[in-house]
C-alpha cells in the first residue's frame, strides 16, 4: 500500500537518511527498530510531512505522491503519533484530539467532539479522569494515551507509532499492542517503532532494521531470534550485547568451577 | 428506594474526580483553578474595585453616572484596538504599530471623506483595507522571511507614522465636520433608555439560552452538566449587574451607541475565539506551534488573520478616536495609544506568552486604563502621573501573568 524507494535526508552534516526503502500494506504491522540516532524518528517525520525528503520516492496504492506538507499526509489516510507527542498543552484534551479537524468550523460541536473522545479514550482503556482539563493537567502516560486516540480520528489507512509506549504502563501497553492487532484486522497497515524487543517480536509481522540511517536487514518476525536483531542492530556478532551475555555466562562459569574447588578443598 | 444510583455521567466515571456540582460545587472547583494559578479576570476585577475606591474617596466625582459615561465613551477607541492585540497576543505574537496604523487610519479618513469629499463609509473602507494589507504584510514578513513580530512592527511604528504625517501634509491636522455621522456616532449617538434596558435583558437572555441549550444537549449526550441552578443563578446575576450599570448610565447621558458596538465586537470576537475552528486553531499555534502545524493546521493562515484582524481592529479604533475628537492630526495614535493598547489586554488577563486569554480581557483592561487616566484627570494631576500609574498597573499585571504561569507549571495547568 505504502512504499519508500531510497529516501534520503541530511541534517547539515549529518545524513540522517541514506537511500531508505520501506514497505507496508495493508493489515500488516511493520516494526521500525534500532539504535538511538539511527534515523527512525525522522523516516517517520518525512512520511508524516513534518521533513521533506532530499530524494526518494513514495509510492501511495501504487501511485507516487509528493508528501510536503502534514495536511498532504493527513489527507492521504497517514496517522502519525510522534515521538514528542506534539500536543498543546493549554488545550484541553478533547481540543488536542480534534486538532485541525474540529466539527462544525463555524459553531463548534462541544458536545459531539466530546462524546467521541470518550469512545476514543475508552477504545484504548484510557485512565483520564476529565477531557476538559488542559493537557498540561495529564501524566506522561496519558498524554501518551491522548496522541495515540488522536492518531485512530478521521479513518486512517496508514497508521505510525514512534515509541507508543515508552511512556506507558504494564496494563496501557497491553492495551497498546492489543490496539495494533485490532487495527491489523481492521486491514490497516501499522508502522510501529519500539525499542522492546519482545513487544516487537509479539506484534510486528515484518521487521525492518535501520542502522546509521541505512537498511541493514528485515525480519521476519515469526522466524527471527532475539540475538539476530541485536546483531543487525548493533551491526556486529560481536557487539556489546553478545559480550555482555558472554560475559555473564563466563563469570557464571566461574563462580561454579570456584565453589566446586571449594567443596572440593573442603572435603 | 437508597439503591437507585443516579446514573453516572460518561465523564464522570473515573473515581479520582472531584465532583463539582451545584452552585457550591461550581464555587470550589473555581477557588481550586485560582489556587492553581488559573486566575482568569479576577485580579483585573479586584482592580477596578480598588481604583474606584481610591478615586471615589479622593475626589467624590469620580464614580458619577457622568463621569461613568465619560469613561465609557472614552474606552472605545483603546478597547477597539486592544481586541486586536488580544488576537496577536493569543498566538505568542506582539504588534508595536497599532498606534501609528490607528492614527494613519484616521488620517486617511480626514483626507478622504473631508477634503476629499467622499463618502465617510468608503472613506473607512479604504482605511480598513489599508489597515489589511499592513497585517498581512507582516503576516508575510514572518512567515515568509522569519522577521519576528516584535521587530517588523516596530519598524511599521516608525514607516506609518511617516505615512500619516505625510497624508496630513503642511496643515498637520483636518478637522471633522461636527455634523457628520462619524462624529455624532463617536460624541452624541446615545440609545434610547427603554432600548438600552431591553439590550441588557437580551445580553443576560442570551446567556441563560446557550448555557441551557449546552445543558440539554450534554443531558441529551449522557455527559455531565453545570446544574440548572447555578446557570440560573448566573444569568439572573449578570441580569441584576447589567441593568444597574443600565441604569446609573441612563442618570447620565445614557449608553452611547459606540459602547454597544465595542461590546458587540468583543462578543463577536469572543465567540470567534472560543466557539470556532478558527479560535481552537489561534489557541492551538500560541500553545505550540509546531503541534499545531504537524495536527495539519495551516499555520501561515492562523498568523495572516490575526496580524490582519489586528491591524484592522487597530485602524477602526483609530476612526473612532479621530471622531471622538472630531479631528485626525499629527499626534493622534502617538504618545500612549500604542501602549495603552496592549497594556489594556494583559492587564485584562491575556498571557504575553501565547495560547491564553481572552476578548473579555480587552473591555476590562481598557476601563483600568481609562478610570486611572479619568481619575488623575479629576485630581489635576498630569500625565507624567498618568504614564507612571499605568506602567505601575502594567508591571504588576505582567507580575501576575509570570507568576500565574508558574504557578500553573507547578500545579500541572501550564
Ligand atoms: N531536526 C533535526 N536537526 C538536525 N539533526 C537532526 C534533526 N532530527 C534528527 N537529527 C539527527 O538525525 C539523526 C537521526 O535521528 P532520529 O531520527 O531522531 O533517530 P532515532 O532513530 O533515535 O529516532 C540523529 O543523528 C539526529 O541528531
Ligand atoms: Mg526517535
Amino acid at each position: 500500500m505504502l512504499s519508500l524507494r531510497g529516501i534520503s535526508k541530511t541534517f547539515g552534516a549529518v545524513n540522517a537518511l541514506t537511500d531508505v526503502d520501506l514497505d507496508v500494506e495493508a493489515g500488516e504491522v511493520v516494526a521500525i527498530v534500532g539504535d538511538n540516532g539511527a534515523g527512525k524518528s525522522t523516516l517517520v517525520k518525512v512520511l508524516a510531512g513534518v521533513h521533506a525528503a532530499d530524494s526518494g520516492t513514495i509510492a501511495f496504492d501504487g501511485t507516487e505522491v509528493q508528501i510536503h506538507d502534514p495536511s498532504a499526509a493527513i489527507h492521504l489516510g497517514i496517522a502519525t503519533v510522534f515521538q514528542d507527542l506534539a500536543l498543546c498543552e493549554n488545550l484541553s484534551v478533547v481540543d488536542n484530539l480534534f486538532l485541525g479537524r474540529a466539527l462544525g468550523p463555524w459553531r463548534l460541536d462541544q458536545v459531539g467532539m466530546e462524546v467521541k473522545s470518550w469512545e476514543l479514550l475508552q477504545q484504548l482503556a484510557a485512565k483520564i479522569p476529565t477531557v476538559r482539563v488542559p493537557v498540561a493537567t495529564l501524566s506522561g502516560g496519558q498524554r501518551q494515551t491522548v496522541a495515540i486516540a488522536r492518531s485512530l480520528l478521521g479513518e486512517p489507512r496508514v497508521i505510525i507509532l514512534d515509541e507508543p509506549t515508552a511512556a506507558l504502563g504494564v496494563a496501557q501497553t497491553a492495551e497498546v499492542l492489543d490496539l495494533i492487532e485490532r487495527l491489523r484486522a481492521r486491514n490497516l497497515g501499522v508502522i510501529m517503532i519500539s525499542h522492546n524487543m519482545e513487544n516487537v517480536l509479539a506484534v510486528a509481522d515484518r521487521i525492518v532494521v535501520l542502522r546509521l540511517g541505512r537498511n541493514n536487514g528485515e525480519f521476519d518476525a515469526r522466524t527471527v531470534s532475539s540475538e539476530d536483531l541485536v546483531a543487525s542492530i548493533t551491526g556486529a556478532t560481536d557487539n556489546v550485547v553478545t559480550r555482555r551475555t558472554g560475559r555473564l555466562s563466563a563469570e557464571a562459569d566461574s563462580t561454579k568451577d570456584t565453589s566446586a574447588r571449594r567443596e572440593g578443598e573442603a572435603k | 428506594m437508597s439503591d437507585r444510583q443516579p446514573a453516572v455521567a460518561v465523564d464522570q466515571t473515573d473515581e479520582r474526580l472531584l465532583q463539582t456540582r451545584g452552585v457550591r460545587g461550581a464555587l470550589g472547583s473555581f477557588l481550586r483553578s485560582a489556587r492553581a494559578g488559573d486566575v482568569g479576570p479576577l485580579p483585573v476585577i479586584i482592580g477596578l474595585l480598588i481604583i474606584g475606591t481610591i478615586f471615589q474617596s479622593l475626589n467624590p466625582i469620580f464614580l458619577s453616572s457622568r463621569n461613568l459615561v465619560d469613561i465609557s465613551m472614552d474606552s472605545v477607541a483603546v478597547g477597539v484596538i486592544s481586541l486586536g492585540i488580544v488576537c496577536v497576543l493569543l498566538v505568542g505574537e506582539i504588534d508595536l504599530s497599532v498606534g501609528s496604523v490607528s492614527g494613519f487610519a484616521g488620517a486617511i479618513v480626514a483626507v478622504l471623506f473631508v477634503r476629499d469629499g467622499w463618502n465617510w463609509i468608503l472613506a473607512c473602507l479604504v482605511a480598513v483595507g489599508v489597515a489589511l494589507l499592513i497585517g498581512l504584510l507582516y503576516g508575510v514578513l514572518l512567515t515568509k522571511f522569519g522577521m519576528p513580530s516584535f521587530v517588523s512592527s516596530l519598524a511599521g511604528l516608525l514607516a506609518f507614522l511617516g505615512l500619516q504625517l505625510a497624508i496630513l501634509g503642511d496643515q498637520g491636522s483636518i478637522n471633522l465636520p461636527f455634523d457628520s455621522a462619524l462624529v455624532r456616532f463617536a460624541q452624541l449617538d446615545f440609545v434610547p433608555a427603554w432600548l438600552s434596558y431591553v439590550l441588557a435583558a437580551l445580553a443576560a437572555l442570551a446567556l441563560f439560552a446557550s448555557g441551557y441549550d449546552n445543558m440539554s444537549r450534554r443531558r441529551r449526550a449522557n455527559l455531565s452538566s453545570s446544574s440548572p441552578q447555578a446557570l440560573v443563578v448566573r444569568s439572573v446575576a449578570l441580569l441584576i449587574g447589567l441593568e444597574l450599570v443600565v441604569w446609573y448610565l441612563n442618570q447620565g447621558r445614557g449608553v452611547g451607541w459606540m459602547v454597544v458596538f465595542f461590546a458587540a465586537l468583543v462578543l463577536l470576537f469572543h465567540y470567534a475565539f472560543t466557539r470556532t475552528g478558527w479560535g481552537r486553531s489561534v489557541m492551538a499555534v500560541g500553545g505550540n506551534v509546531e503541534a499545531a502545524r504537524r495536527s495539519g493546521i495551516n499555520v501561515r493562515n492562523i498568523y495572516f488573520s490575526v496580524f490582519a484582524l489586528c491591524s484592522m481592529m487597530a485602524a477602526v479604533g483609530g476612526i473612532l478616536a479621530a471622531s471622538r475628537l472630531a479631528s485626525a492630526n499629527l499626534s493622534s495614535g502617538t504618545g500612549d495609544v500604542n501602549l495603552n493598547a496592549i497594556a489594556a489586554a494583559v492587564i485584562g488577563g491575556t498571557s504575553l506568552f501565547g495560547g491564553r486569554g481572552s476578548a473579555f480581557s480587552a473591555l476590562l483592561g481598557v476601563l483600568v486604563i481609562e478610570s486611572i487616566a479619568s481619575g488623575l484627570t479629576l485630581l489635576n494631576l498630569n500625565s507624567s502621573y498618568r504614564f507612571v500609574i499605568t506602567g505601575l498597573v502594567l508591571a504588576i499585571a505582567v507580575a501576575i501573568d509570570s507568576l500565574a504561569r508558574k504557578s500553573r507549571a507547578s500545579h500541572g495547568r501550564a
